[in-house]
């Protein structure tokens, strides 16, 4: 078995194991290609279904081609797909791009916040009704208690701490320097009442491997990641007034490979292009908050 | 630098020993002198040391890392990367000290190979002890061991070779064999990456060429086929009548047409298909470590956690006592009489502690004697016994089904290998039985008594059989038309004890077992009343049968199927057609009652 197999095997064990073991799971789906990969795996684990529904926080800011290319693959993929919100937030303009408060709190607001309470079911979760191929407001208000996040440990430094089932408390809090041994293929699948668990299936994958993946396996994405003539692509999606695309003319799956394996990326940061890492605390401080 | 090409071996080392041994001196220098930094990145370390007076160190080099990391760059502290021509070695930086076993551990269940370092100046310490036996119990069978800071003993030859000795000793106890011994000094960069000049009295290969000479995992395609059922996928809904039978194969080899058996059901049947999606056309043969699913071509019932393996090949133990190397982690001493889940391969059962047999202080390797309980951190060999049979491998034959997990409450607490399979002289449940029964109050009225008084012998009536056919149903009617005759009969549904007794339970898999065991002890006390009891529960299997009937003894069950059938060797008392209508199933029940002298025939 090649590495590539290897990962692939690794994570459709872990994306089962969190099917035995959770009643009340869901998947962030972000619509980034980390994200879509851990959808396709998903395929992969349940013999091309998705028994799972997918959760996607909208922070009303996502880059309007993320929105259409969600809801044109959750119709062909027939998907689950469910999404929340921070209105109030987005309604007494407490964002960024308002120019009200700094990016940290903008993520904080529209992100940390929308998914906590997206999950908990205390805020609304409008779910995507196949039919009539509109969104409505979904009756199930359940927490859920497992959460698959398609996060890679080497994006960058506390990701690299992670564990493939790490555990949450109820305020949503990650314990970094207490948790819970995993042993081979053994991992927390025993929860307390009111806790929950994030699974993180990607984790051993790399940035490379992630590409190599979606070559190997054709998997459709979203073409921001790629240069439709501008010299320009996206190498990690967000919200469009905090991410920024990347000079490359990479235009296929085929050049961002050779970009990333002996091209101009192979020592520069995926995250690079994201604007709320460089703030203070950056992306530890929301993490042990709750953000992904 | 921090991306490993695809094609390329890859394999992951994890270093250990006593805090303060060197560990990160060690890993920066072979990161410095395998050029795996990033660009500039010794250079610009040095100069920094310089601009502060401070003389350079290896060590700084992780540290160094560790900051470009909280900016943002990708490289990964407690895993690093590193090559040689040969290979790319992912290197799991396990923690020293004491407080930290557990992340040693969970580091090392990860890694190919050990290096494992010790202070010349300080010698053998408790963590060098301890790591060296956590890693053999762990399964890492290709170990170094590293002298360092040999500079601080001017490069001694007998300091070498005394705690060379020393740490054979150790090490032959626990019948693990480092593949060498090497002298060296991470800081002064002696002997790691070519043969040192201080030390010409040592002959032995230098620690990178002995780190490229670690030899990838044998292949276990050649062992015999373990395919832990993961999970039975029917996505039915979706217009897919295929019933996927899912796991990842352990070893050995898959093929379409081979003959299996499931353990410890010991239900048989023959490969149909391979399926896995997005492959065109479907794989006919399959290696170790793929995630798959099979199916088989007869309509057997088996469930999650069954062990499937070939039937032509060595079979696995099965039994419900097996003896096991343990170490413990949580917080909470592993106490006899108290309730654990055991989690091997895709098994889950209830498991206690029977017997410990030995205890180790894992620092010193010394034995204590009559332990009563496991502490933290404590490295024992003792008994367990689980409340079903279960299938597993001794570790020495094959690793990955004989290990497992305990969990404590929430939390994995601890983990081992399999030893052995052991003949107990009873099960736990027989022990259990046995306590109960020497306990048992009565009010002086005999069994004899109450049957001539409700004029019938008590016994539990239950119907099982797959999820669908009218159980219920037809065990309410039976309970009317029992009690219509003038019996004492009562029917016991399952949602009342999910919501009142075993409220406490959550509905997961694992706590089937609990629930069994609160119905036959529910069933026990109706039928001590005198009662004819009658329940009913989905897909019971053939454990689940023998438990009841144990919990129930003397007084009788008589088992009703309904449909397919999920048993293997339990006997059906009376098998019904899912097809007939429920008067014609109820006829054929009262019509057996009446057959076993349970309903006379005149009170029809």
């Amino acid at each position: 078995m090649d590495q590539l197999a290897k990962l692939e095997a690794q994570s459709i064990y872990i994306l089962r194991e969190a099917y035995r073991d959770f009643k009340q799971l869901c998947m962030l789906w972000s619509i980034g290609k980390d994200s879509t990969v851990l959808l396709w795996l998903t395929r992969k684990a349940f013999f091309g279904h998705v028994p799972i529904p997918l959760v996607h926080v909208d922070t009303s800011y996502k880059i309007p081609e993320m929105i259409e290319y969600r809801d044109k693959l959750a119709l062909k993929w027939k998907l689950n797909m469910i999404y929340g919100q921070n209105k109030q937030a987005l309604a007494s303009k407490e964002t960024y791009p308002d120019g009200n408060i700094d990016r940290i709190s903008c993520c904080k607001n529209l992100k940390s916040e929308a998914l906590k309470h997206t999950l908990s079911g205390e805020w609304p979760r409008y779910r995507l009704n196949h039919e009539r191929q509109a969104y409505e407001e979904d009756s199930n208000k359940e927490p859920y208690t497992g959460v698959i996040v398609g996060v890679r440990s080497d994006e960058e430094g506390s990701r690299s701490k992670e564990r493939y089932f790490s555990p949450r408390d109820k305020q949503n809090d990650w314990d970094v320097g207490d948790q819970p041994p995993e042993l081979w293929d053994q991992f927390k699948t025993d929860f307390a009442p009111g806790t929950h668990v994030r699974i993180h299936p990607l984790l051993d994958w790399t940035e490379l491997n992630i590409w190599e993946y979606i070559q190997r396996e054709n998997i459709p994405i979203t073409s921001l990641y790629f240069d439709r003539g501008e010299g320009k692509r996206y190498r990690s999606l967000g919200c469009f007034p905090c991410t920024f695309p990347v000079e490359s003319t990479a235009k296929n799956v085929d050049e961002i490979i050779e970009e990333l394996r002996s091209g101009k990326f192979k020592n520069i940061a995926e995250r690079s292009g994201r604007a709320q890492d460089k703030e203070d605390g950056g992306l530890e401080t929301l993490r042990v908050q709750g953000y992904m | 630098m921090s991306t490993i090409e695809t094609k390329i071996e890859q394999m992951n080392i994890v270093i250990v020993g006593h805090v303060d041994h060197g560990k990160s001196t060690f890993i920066g220098r072979l990161l410095a002198d395998t050029g795996s930094l990033p660009e500039g990145k010794l250079d610009q370390v040095k100069a920094t040391c310089k601009k502060n007076a401070k003389p350079f160190e290896y060590a700084f080099l992780l540290d160094a890392l560790k900051d470009e990391q909280s900016q943002g760059i990708t490289i990964d502290v407690a895993r690093c990367f590193f090559k040689t021509p040969k290979r790319h070695y992912i290197i799991i930086d396990a923690p020293g000290h004491i407080e930290f076993l557990k992340n040693m551990i969970t580091g090392a269940a990860r890694a190919e190979a050990a290096v494992l370092l010790i202070d010349a100046a300080e010698g053998v310490q408790e963590n060098s002890r301890r790591h060296g036996y956590m890693a053999s119990l762990l399964g890492i069978k290709q170990l170094i061991v590293l002298v360092n800071k040999m500079d601080l003993v001017d490069y001694s030859q007998e300091r070498f070779e005394q705690i060379q000795r020393e740490y054979q000793d150790f090490l032959s106890q626990i019948n693990v064999q480092a593949k060498a011994f090497v002298p060296i000094s991470a800081f002064q960069g002696e002997q790691v990456t070519q043969s040192s000049e201080k030390m010409p009295w040592f002959k032995g290969p230098d620690v990178l060429s002995l780190i490229d000479g670690f030899e990838k995992e044998t292949e276990k395609s050649e062992q015999s086929t373990r395919f832990p059922v993961q999970d039975i996928y029917k996505f039915t809904e979706e217009g897919d009548d295929r019933r996927l039978i899912a796991g990842t194969l352990q070893t050995g080899q898959l093929r379409v047409g081979d003959p299996v058996v499931f353990y410890p059901s010991e239900k048989t049947s023959t490969i149909k298909s391979i399926e896995q999606f997005n492959v065109s056309p479907q794989a006919d043969q399959i290696d170790a470590g793929s995630a798959i699913g099979v199916c088989v071509d007869t309509q057997i019932y088996i469930r999650p956690g069954e062990l499937m393996c070939r039937q032509d090949e060595a079979a696995p133990l099965v039994g419900d006592t097996f003896k096991a190397n343990l170490f413990w982690l949580g917080k909470k001493p592993m106490l006899k009489d108290k309730k654990y889940k055991l989690k091997c391969g895709s098994a889950r059962a209830t498991l206690y502690l029977k017997e410990i047999r030995n205890v180790l202080d894992a620092s010193d390797l010394k034995s204590v004697a009559n332990k009563q309980q496991i502490d933290r951190h404590d490295v024992a060999e003792c008994v367990f016994q689980t409340l079903k049979p279960i299938a597993f491998d001794r570790s020495s034959d094959i690793e990955s089904t004989g290990r497992f997990v305990i969990v404590d409450g929430y939390e994995i607490a601890g983990g081992g290998i399999m030893t052995d399979v052991l003949a107990a002289e009873s099960s736990r449940l027989e022990d259990v039985l046995k306590r109960r029964d020497y306990a048992w109050e009565t009010g002086g009225i005999s069994p004899t008594k109450r049957a001539q008084r409700f004029g019938q012998t008590p016994q539990l009536l239950l119907i099982t059989g797959q999820e669908g056919l009218g159980k219920i149903a037809l065990a309410q009617a039976l309970e009317n038309q029992l009690f219509e005759s003038g019996k004492s009969a009562y029917y016991l549904g399952l949602s009342n004890i999910l919501s009142g007794v075993s409220r406490d339970l959550s509905h997961q898999v694992e706590d089937r077992d609990e629930h069994i065991r609160r119905l036959g002890e529910l069933t026990h006390l109706f039928l001590d009343a005198g009662l004819l009891l009658i329940s009913s529960v989905t897909e019971l299997d053939d454990a689940e049968a023998s438990v009841l009937k144990a919990l129930i003894a003397p007084m009788p069950m008589t088992l009703i199927n309904v449909g397919p059938t999920c048993f293997n060797k339990v006997p059906v008392d009376l098998q019904i057609d899912e097809q007939d209508s429920q008067e014609k199933q109820l006829a054929q029940v009262l019509a057996y009652l009446s057959q076993q002298k349970v309903l006379l025939d005149y009170s029809i």
